[in-house]
């Protein structure tokens, strides 16, 4: 997974609430193989129209948003579903940060799993992006190292948690960390085993 | 496992029953007892395949075909070929890695989170994960359920662990009796209202209370299903003698003096009587009216008498600005009464209310009346399906003139082409507004099965009590 320091780039405003799930990819894309790029199917629903047309009122299809590595939005991003396709079709587009004030439990921790950064601001901050992105700022840069965001002449931190930072900061993967702790694994087993005898599926019965 | 002598609570002494590595960062390594997969697994199994590596607990894994199934016909030769290759897929992998799977011809089909306490394969005191969202639902047995993505479905394939951090805990207690007709999806919409559709995020809920105690375990699935639509990471009920008499003699749980030892150690999980959360809310049961949604999240619901709220006069910019974009798509007006909004067409099902007693609620309605629209009634799983046709309840379906198809996801979310057409609008017993959701353009109207049923025979949100004067 890369790693994720310091990002200098461009931003996109998508000053919506609850961006749920089903906007980040709607569900008949999720067949497709992730071979193909979920890129294209990203808000597909909100930035084309019936016949495929991009919608020009739509931030992500204005000229100057184009190269956008960095979202911001506002509260309860990524709720609804645990589908893992939505990050991707985030991150296959290229964002590689989503700034808001809240996010979707399991959105973002599928986001950390994917390299692609769920940086929390407070609301009185996230408005002031917002606003100064409507008013045509556009070059951005997200240090996850100090938890600053900084766009023209506005700062402001960010929350991450802690755990969450080392390992996007580093590019780990969850499971060699597992892979170190065999033993323990197998010590635990044992002992439930005997503790919560209940806890095996039984077999049904004429199986 | 700790030895303190503090008090704790139900999501405490089964959280802690799992923890095999704490680190000094607090995140913990879970052991997990039971592993769902449906047909959006592949791409954990495609990074397993990429890793070369083995499924660690074969026996701990369940495969279901739900998501996709084709509820009207169930000969594969005959969809879309899209579509049965998700099927073909999660048959691939798990013949592959010899998971029992419950496939669409199997007497035990169904949606997951039917079909897991149906079996008996969802037990107090267990950690349960599948890579859908709705796994709360197996919560209302006391076991920490919980939805996952892909990254960690093959992390859970590979090792049969997980990484967590610890959720905070919120209970939620609802005391009192509940007005006659109102059900559990009423309570549960009713507390997303309350506290938004992000309100429990970052907490685990417990529910508690007098009206909780009541509820039957159908009540309790339904209610624990509608956790993540709070921002809940799971839900809990504890559990008791309605637990315990529901589990008897299930295919998979335990029998026999093995059944009584487990009771022992399930009715122990119950929160110690002082142990202490970090939020606590409270409602009152009498106050819950039958309760619809009007907008495109599951915390636009109001009681039926109510009217379309006006975007003029909301707290705040950013709820102002949801209200119009809402009303916009839902092609509302501020000030509209519910009770006038027309509706195009009905689905009954889904994980969050799909099973006997749902079906049997909805019927109490329809008996002996039509609806004056089209719409789907799917039983959530083959053996739901089957005791519903021993009742008759398939026939005051068919006689309203719904269509009786077979189990699956279906119109929830519309994976296996049981769409909402473009501008209709729905009323729906499933657990997702969103926009889009039933289908490009549909308009989804959340309610309980006795509400949907109502407006299937008005053709608009109604009032269901009225509509069951003189009825059982």
């Amino acid at each position: 997974m890369q790693a994720f320091t310091r990002l200098s780039g461009r931003a996109c405003p998508l000053p919506l609430t609850g961006v749920d799930t089903d906007q980040l990819i709607p569900a008949r894309f999720m067949k497709r193989s992730r071979a193909e790029g979920y890129g294209g199917y990203l808000l597909h629903d909100l930035r084309f129209d019936a016949a495929g047309e991009p919608l020009p009122g739509f931030a992500l299809n204005q000229p100057e948003r184009q190269g956008a590595e960095v979202l911001v939005s506002r509260r309860n991003f990524g709720s609804g579903s645990s589908r893992e396709a939505a990050v991707y079709a985030l991150v296959d587009y290229g964002f590689r940060c989503v700034v808001a004030p809240s996010f979707g439990d399991i959105f973002a921790a599928n986001a950390v799993n994917n390299g692609l950064l769920p940086a929390q601001v407070s609301d009185e901050d996230g408005e002031a992006l917002l606003a100064a992105l409507a008013e045509g700022a556009r070059d951005i840069v997200v240090d996850l190292a100090e938890q600053r965001i900084i766009l023209g002449n506005l700062s402001c931190g960010f929350a991450i948690d802690p755990v969450w930072r080392t390992k996007l900061l580093h590019g780990w993967d969850d499971i060699d960390l597992t892979l170190s702790h065999v033993q323990a694994i197998a010590d635990f087993v044992a002992a439930d085993r005997e503790r919560r005898s209940w806890a095996q599926p039984g077999r049904p019965e004429g199986a | 496992m700790t030895g303190s002598a503090s008090p704790r609570t139900l999501f405490d002494k089964v959280w802690d029953a799992h923890v095999v590595v704490q680190r000094e960062d607090g995140q913990c390594l879970l052991w997990i007892d039971r592993h769902f997969l449906h047909e959006g697994s592949f791409h954990a199994f495609d990074k397993l395949a990429a890793r070369g590596a083995e499924l660690a607990r074969p026996d701990l894994t369940f495969g279901i075909e739900d998501h996709y199934v084709p509820t009207r016909e169930r000969d594969l030769d005959r969809i879309d070929p899209a579509i049965r290759g998700m099927i073909v897929q999660l048959r691939g992998n798990a013949g592959r890695h010899r998971l029992r799977l419950f496939g669409l011809d199997d007497p035990g089909q169904g949606i997951v989170h039917v079909v897991g306490p149906e079996q008996g394969l969802t037990l107090p005191g267990l950690t349960m994960v599948c890579g859908d969202s709705h796994t709360a639902t197996h919560g209302a047995f006391g076991a920490l359920a919980f939805g996952i993505g892909a990254s960690e479905v093959a992390h859970v394939l590979m090792t049969q662990t997980l990484w967590q951090k610890r959720p905070k805990r919120l209970r939620i207690t609802v005391d009192g009796a509940l007005a006659p007709g109102i059900a559990a999806k009423d309570i549960a919409l009713s507390i997303i209202a309350a506290i938004g559709a992000d309100g429990a995020a970052g907490h685990a809920i417990e529910y508690a209370g007098s009206t909780i105690r009541a509820l039957s375990m159908e009540g309790r699935l339904t209610l624990c299903n509608l956790s993540i639509e709070a921002g809940g990471r799971c839900g809990m009920v504890a559990p008791d003698e309605t637990t315990l008499a529901y589990l008897r003699g299930r295919p998979y749980a335990p029998r026999d003096a093995a059944f009584d030892r487990a009771a022992a150690d399930w009715l122990a999980l119950a929160s110690d009587g002082d142990a202490i959360f970090d939020r606590e809310i409270a409602l009152d049961a009498g106050r819950i009216a039958p309760t619809v949604t009007w907008g495109t999240s599951p915390e636009d619901a109001l009681p039926i008498t109510m009217s379309v709220p006006d975007p003029e006069r909301a707290g705040d910019e950013g709820r102002a600005a949801h209200i119009r974009e809402a009303l916009a798509y839902m092609g509302l007006r501020p000030g509209q009464r519910l009770e006038d909004v027309t509706i195009d067409r009905v689905f009954i099902g889904s994980c969050t209310n799909s099973r006997i007693e749902d079906l049997r609620a909805a019927a109490a309605i329809l008996a002996g009346r039509k609806a004056r629209v089209p719409g789907l009634v799917s039983p959530g799983s083959a053996q739901v399906k089957r005791q519903a046709e021993e009742e008759g309840l398939d026939r005051i379906f068919t006689e309203a003139g719904l269509d009786w198809v077979a189990a699956g996801c279906s119109m929830c979310v519309g994976m296996n082409g049981d769409l909402v057409p473009p501008g209709e609008r729905c009323a729906s017993t499933t657990n997702r507004n969103f926009r889009g959701r039933q289908g490009p353009g549909s308009r989804t109207h959340l309610m309980s099965p006795a509400m949907a049923a109502a407006a299937a025979v008005t053709g608009r949100l109604t009032d269901m009590r009225p509509l069951m004067q003189g009825r059982g």
